[in-house]
């Protein structure tokens, strides 16, 4: 324990959303918020299809995917038949199972992560390259999002000594 | 472990400050702890510090999100209250164990 204080400590973390899988939106929103909770400054920079974790509509209806998915279980442990990952409405079941699971361990749903965020002073932005493609507007992404900006711009912000910039 | 002495009292805590036995804790504590830590108490402070005491007790795993909904504090007053670590500091000052929660 006191080996980690004598290290200068973390004090800013950037961490960039590229893909708009369950999980993949809840482990970037997981990393900011646990970096604001320990005091450390941070920025969440959402591009690509990453950008369903910040679109209004979409947010709180993130799939994890039944295909294609080594890791899938069944409830008890046994292989996800990659079939039965096919058929409608399994991959959405699934996925509002996991959400279930994540709720009763107070994960919250993505609007009310990205506001637990903000209270606690870590910023959230929008790539313009990827807006642009995907053609969103502003007001199609939550409220949360600070603004829209270029990757150049967010590496503006990554100045400063103890910074990490983490890619999920 | 370590001893600390707090209001005239000696208390045990772990390397990092925090209470091995909660029952050791009242409120002048707090405002000593508070002090060192460079926080001034205010009545707010002490009610979310009591709020944390309850939850602990009923065996709960504390989150940021659960006492934002207490009715207490909302999440944005919590880090005004606690800054540069809302639920380390305010468990800390609560005399409870290091929280271990991810959110």
């Amino acid at each position: 324990m006191s080996e980690h204080k004598a290290e200068t400590p973390l004090k800013k973390v950037l961490v960039i959303c590229a893909k708009g899988a369950l999980e993949d939106v809840y482990a970037a929103l997981v990393m900011a918020n646990g970096a604001v909770m320990e005091g450390i400054e941070a920025k969440l920079f959402f591009t690509f299809f990453g950008l369903d974790g910040i679109t209004k509509k979409r947010m709180n209806k993130l799939h994890t995917a039944t295909l294609g998915n080594p890791a899938m279980r069944m409830p008890g442990g046994m292989q996800f038949p990659s079939l039965l990952g096919v058929l409608p409405g399994v991959e959405s079941g699934v996925s509002s199972m996991m959400r279930k699971g994540m709720d009763d361990l107070d994960m919250p749903p993505v609007d009310e992560f990205l506001e637990m965020i903000t209270a606690g002073g870590g910023e959230v932005f929008a790539c313009k390259l990827a807006v642009d493609m995907f053609k969103l507007k502003k007001e199609d992404l939550s409220d949360e999002v600070k603004d829209i900006i270029t990757i150049g711009q967010f590496y503006e912000m990554a100045g400063g000594e103890n910074t990490q910039i983490i890619f999920t | 472990m370590a001893e600390k002495n707090y209001a005239g009292k000696t208390v045990e805590v772990t390397e990092d400050g925090y209470f091995t036995n909660p029952a050791d804790w009242n409120e002048e504590i707090a405002k000593e702890m508070a002090t060192e830590a460079g926080i001034e108490l205010t009545d707010k402070h002490l009610e979310v510090l009591n709020y944390l005491r309850k939850q602990f007790e009923t065996g709960e795993a504390l989150t940021i999100r659960k006492v934002g909904k207490s009715g207490v504090v909302d999440i944005k007053g919590l880090y005004q209250l606690f800054p540069g670590g809302p639920l380390k500091i305010s468990s800390k000052l609560a005399g409870i164990p290091k929280p271990t929660s991810c959110v």
